[in-house]
């Protein structure tokens, strides 16, 4: 093990930062580095290049080659020794460079990394973070911009999150990190160095739980859910609609597995209408989910069917015809302009 | 075929003296980047000055060869190399999304390719332009992918040259099962048989997928020709970061004969695939070349190569460059003379010239192209979601704001 790292955090400096997400998730990685010496960075291009999109830049060269390692290109290999490693007593936090790329990595995340803890009956923790950089929206060939997501949700054992905003990503890699059970990690890469989601994040003061939905927009007359890259969109929309006098109220999940779906019952027994968005095709996903339990939960409290804006039923199209495929702001709108006329 | 030490790898030794002499890590990890092309380990034809070097072994497989052909493959080089450096410009222009160059494996690339028949099969990963060049696969056909309208829609039968693979490794596996098609239909035993060949990269070869095609291709002796295009990188990471053994070797492991090849020696790259080719046709099963080359280029136009590579590496290549070694043996031969290599080149700008206009006037697809073709049968809902989303598009054309 390498010699502790002293802090590269400058202690002078205000608490208050101002961050985009791929910033802020450089920085909550750097912290939780600093926290744990067992805490280790494994993945592709990790090292010396910072990752291809950067999140992991700089920290090979203050933490070293045996805290960030750059691996042979496999991601079975990557989780599953990853797995071994945690067994052992590490963090290890995972880099998969695509979503699109998880696959081979599979098995290893299904049949190991989701149910060892349950296999020993507890006696074995596999503290390991994946963290998988998802969705459409930046042009990509194919393999590069899907929304997996629902695949792991359906595994019982792993816990699957989504950050939003630059505050989220600098706490709930920490925190995702610092949790017991396995983790993966999706993060929002068309946000990554969006400069108007630029904010302050306080990184003195951690921003409530991990695993909990939280409302980020008030409203009166429907509510909106979504995660990740979609958080935006419906907060453009709800900000549009508003222009017309209604009303959106916008949940971000941050948790999509186990879902936590309280803020959620609560706010549709205020509206009475719901619209679940995401980028991921609907067929068996997590809106299909959501759309279940709040009818189950709400069911005379709603004054239209639950309705969705998703991904389609298809495989991500070549990029030309992404914004066909991608919910977008119009598609939101459209789909609580239905629901509200129902 | 070469004789087995060629490719067989020393039996490791038995006595503590053995031992000693055993090559230590540095120097095994030194010796899997040598750029030492000359070494006994690498099989050349072609020397970076353009020297021919005879081999008993090889030269037979290449008889047809003479100054034509070979002018023939210096053109295929130069053709490859400028529509790759107009694709990678047009990128930087914002016509493409992005583009993979090529860059320095012409040679690997246009030698393989051209050891290839019409009865073959190749299955390429994603930077194989000058092997879908040589089986006669359209640059343009290329385009689409990378500027992002379709995922590849060439004929794949009709060139025996499958869709490219982006996830690392995928295709080997697909190959091994097409190879073994090809055996099951008693397709392999003489000199009119079939073979594949597959292309990876040396950062592949770390994937599940490409040793279980080891595998697979071996146990069922499948005509399987595994073309390796080590050009050094993967991404940033080189390539003992995948491996401390040289990747030719590891061929013995599974069974079968691996060789290294000088992968900026289309001659070499050309006679070695051939033979490869031979033995799997002829039913001796799989066959590992290492085609030693390097990238010189980005891997991809959204890579920054500064931050991990060398420059000095990237000089010592520029010597070895697969073209110009050609161009020095045909000039000094007095095969080619200025005003033919002069009109070589004006044909391959006119052939980029060409690509550049074809990729300014690509049709953009249309909206229902989303859902088309995901099943071979017709699906009610997935029909319904296109006429949905349809009507809701022509809403907006309606309203006259889109
Ligand atoms: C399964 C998978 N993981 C990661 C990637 C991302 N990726 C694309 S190319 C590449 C490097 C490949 O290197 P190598 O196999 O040596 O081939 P080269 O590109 O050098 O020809 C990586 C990591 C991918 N495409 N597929």
């Amino acid at each position: 093990m390498a010699a502790p790292v002293k802090s590269r955090v400058d202690e002078t400096a205000s608490a208050v930062q101002k961050l985009t997400i791929g910033k802020a998730l450089n920085l909550g990685l750097r912290a939780a580095m600093e926290a744990d010496d067992k805490v280790i960075v494994l993945g592709e291009d990790v090292g010396k290049l910072g990752g291809v999109f950067r999140i992991t830049d700089g920290l090979q060269k203050d933490f070293g080659e045996q805290r960030v390692l750059d691996t042979p290109l496999a991601e079975s290999g990557i989780i599953g020794t990853a797995v071994g490693l945690a067994v052992r007593g590490f963090r290890p936090v995972c880099e998969i460079q695509f979503e699109g790329f998880i696959f081979p990595g599979f098995d290893q995340i299904s049949s190991q990394l989701a149910k060892l803890h349950y296999r020993t009956q507890g006696r074995v923790k596999v503290p390991v973070v994946v963290r998988v950089p998802f969705g459409g929206g930046i042009g990509a060939v194919e393999h590069h911009s899907e929304s997996p997501e629902s695949l792991f949700s359906h595994i019982p054992g792993l816990r699957v999150v989504s950050c939003a905003n630059p505050a989220d990503a600098y706490w709930m890699i920490q925190q995702a990190i610092a949790c017991d059970d396995p983790v993966l990690f999706f993060e929002p890469k068309r946000l990554y160095h969006n400069g108007q989601l630029k904010s302050e994040v306080d990184t003195a003061t951690p921003g409530g739980p991990l695993f909990a939905s939280r409302v980020v927009r008030q409203g009166t007359d429907c509510t909106v859910v979504a995660y990740g890259p979609s958080v935006k969109v419906c907060l453009d929309a709800a900000a549009a609609a508003s222009e017309e006098g209604r009303s959106l109220e916008v949940i971000d999940l941050r948790t999509i597995s186990p879902l936590d779906l309280g803020p959620v019952f609560e706010s549709v027994r205020r509206t009475g209408r719901l619209v679940a968005v995401s980028e991921a095709s609907s067929e068996s996903s997590i809106t299909s989910e959501i759309a279940a339990r709040v009818q189950q939960e709400c069911f005379y409290s709603l004054e239209a069917p639950v309705l969705r804006a998703t991904g389609f039923d298809t495989p991500y199209p070549p990029s030309k015809l992404e914004e066909h495929f991608l919910p977008d702001l119009d598609r939101v709108l459209h789909t609580v302009d239905r629901a509200m006329g129902w | 075929m070469p004789s087995p030490e060629q490719w067989t790898h020393p039996e490791p030794g038995e006595g503590p003296a053995a031992q000693a002499a055993q090559p230590s890590r540095e120097q095994v990890i030194a010796g899997l980047r040598n750029t030492d092309a000359g070494g006994a380990e690498v099989t050349q034809l072609l020397t970076p000055e353009g020297e021919r070097i005879a081999s008993p072994q090889f030269d037979r497989y290449i008889p047809d060869i003479d100054p034509e052909a070979l002018r023939g493959l210096y053109r295929d080089m130069v053709l490859v190399r400028r529509a790759d450096r107009e694709a990678n410009a047009m990128q930087r222009q914002g016509q493409l999304g992005i583009w993979v160059p090529l860059l320095g494996q012409e040679a690997a690339q246009v030698g393989s390719g051209r050891a290839l028949r019409p009865q073959d099969m190749a299955f390429p990963s994603y930077r194989e332009h000058g092997v879908a060049y040589t089986r006669g696969v359209d640059f343009k056909e290329l385009l689409g992918i990378f500027r992002c309208t379709d995922h590849g829609g060439w004929d794949f039968k009709a060139h025996g040259f499958h869709p490219y693979t982006i996830v690392i490794g995928n295709q080997v596996l697909n190959a091994a099962g097409y190879a073994m098609g090809q055996k099951f239909e008693g397709k392999v035993g003489d000199d009119e048989g079939e073979a594949t060949i597959v292309y990876f990269g040396d950062g592949a070869t770390s994937q599940g997928d490409v040793h279980e095609g080891f595998v697979w291709a071996s146990v069922y002796d499948a005509p399987l020709v595994f073309f390796c295009q080590n050009n050094q990188w993967a991404i940033s990471e080189p390539t003992e970061r995948q491996s401390r053994l040289p990747l030719y070797q590891r061929a013995r492991g599974y069974g079968f004969p691996g060789i290294r090849v000088d992968g900026n020696d289309v001659l070499a790259c050309l006679a070695v695939t051939r033979w490869a080719l031979e033995e799997c046709r002829h039913g001796n099963g799989p066959v590992l070349i290492e085609a030693f080359t390097y990238r010189m280029d980005a891997h991809t136009t959204t890579d920054d190569p500064t931050r991990y590579r060398l420059s000095d590496e990237l000089e010592v290549w520029k010597h070895k460059d697969p073209i110009e070694r050609v161009r020095v043996h045909l000039a000094r031969g007095g095969h080619a003379d200025q005003a033919w290599f002069d009109q070589v080149q004006a044909e391959a700008d006119a052939f980029a010239a060409d690509l550049r206009e074809f990729c300014f006037n690509m049709p953009e697809p249309p909206p229902d192209r989303v859902f088309a073709n995901v099943y071979a049968d017709p699906s009610p809902v997935l029909d319904s979601q296109r006429d949905e989303y349809l009507s809701y598009l022509a809403g907006f054309v309606e309203a006259g704001e889109r």
